[in-house]
């Protein structure tokens, strides 16, 4: 059996991956941290800019798609795209009523 | 005779399949956002409700399984076998200790009267009861995916124990790993959403 496109196996390393997952738990740590303190509205956006970031890095490293080629990256993007307007504009409909 | 396999073509399908099941949990996200900002304070209230503990804990534990299961594929990638089959027998532990622990907090929900068309949301206040509603949905078809989730794990361990994931073609590990870290991701967005509203 031939295996075709070698250049997208990146092996990650262990290290590189426990790296990610201790960086993880840490944005976890202040995630509930943040919690605690009562910034009125702020609470809300401050909590989805965390949970955002840990996304991803979970996209990029664990689910390799730093890695990956354009087709992966670009139809991902529309999808995170797509789901923005979904949530954005149903939302501003609902707000602004 | 040579058969070529198209890796990336493999990974694209699940991709696709990945995508779908985003809009899924987008559409829910939706009513929450919706409602989140007609019942405010309820929301808070009912997020008190919620044991941030217990979240926090079922998060530390997906997460960890999550770099387990991303360490099996770097495992199989150096052929090193009997690696790959303990970190995967560890994913699926992981998954199931989420599942006891999602146990528990249901059961104490029910416990307190807490639960769809229980007297207490039923004729009490609606934006609990919504808030809770949400809270069912939204958990329980997550816990659905981490059950799913595991069962690809298993069927991706007997492969590795049967030689049918290799170093050379892993490509079903890869599509189980990635299902996995989606369940993950998804309950990175769960856990501030329900548990750390304030």
């Amino acid at each position: 059996m031939k295996s075709t496109d070698h250049e997208h196996e990146h092996i990650l390393s262990y290290t590189l991956l426990a790296v990610v997952l201790a960086s993880l738990l840490v944005l976890t740590g202040v995630t509930v941290g943040v919690s605690y303190v009562d910034m009125g509205f702020f609470n809300v956006p401050i909590a989805l800019l965390i949970a955002s970031t840990k996304a991803t890095v979970v996209l990029l490293f664990f689910m390799h798609l730093k890695y990956e080629g354009k087709l992966i990256v670009i139809s991902f993007t529309s999808t995170v795209i797509v789901l923005c307007m979904l949530i954005g504009f149903t939302f501003w409909d609902v707000a602004f009523r | 005779m040579e058969t070529t396999i198209d890796k990336t073509g493999v990974r694209i399908g699940m991709w696709l399949f990945l995508y779908s099941e985003v809009i899924l949990f987008g559409g829910l996200f939706v009513l929450y956002a919706a409602y989140f900002h007609r019942y405010p304070e309820f929301f808070v209230e009912g997020g008190k409700e919620l044991d941030r503990i217990i979240g926090a804990l079922n998060t530390i534990v997906l997460l960890v399984s999550s770099f387990t299961v991303a360490a099996s594929i770097t495992a199989i990638q150096r052929s090193r076998k009997a690696q790959a089959i303990y970190l995967l027998l560890f994913s699926i532990f992981c998954g199931f200790i989420f599942l006891v622990n999602k146990y528990f907090e249901w059961g104490a929900k029910f416990s307190h009267d807490i639960y769809p068309n229980s007297e207490k949301l039923a004729f009490g206040e609606p934006g609990i009861n919504i808030f809770f509603g949400l809270y069912y949905v939204i958990t329980g078809l997550h816990g659905i995916h981490v059950i799913i989730g595991m069962a690809l794990l298993s069927v991706a361990l007997v492969f590795v124990i049967r030689d049918k994931v290799t170093a050379n073609r892993f490509g079903m590990l890869e599509n189980a790993g990635l299902y996995w870290h989606l369940v993950d991701l998804i309950w990175i967005f769960v856990f501030p959403l329900f548990y750390l509203v304030l």
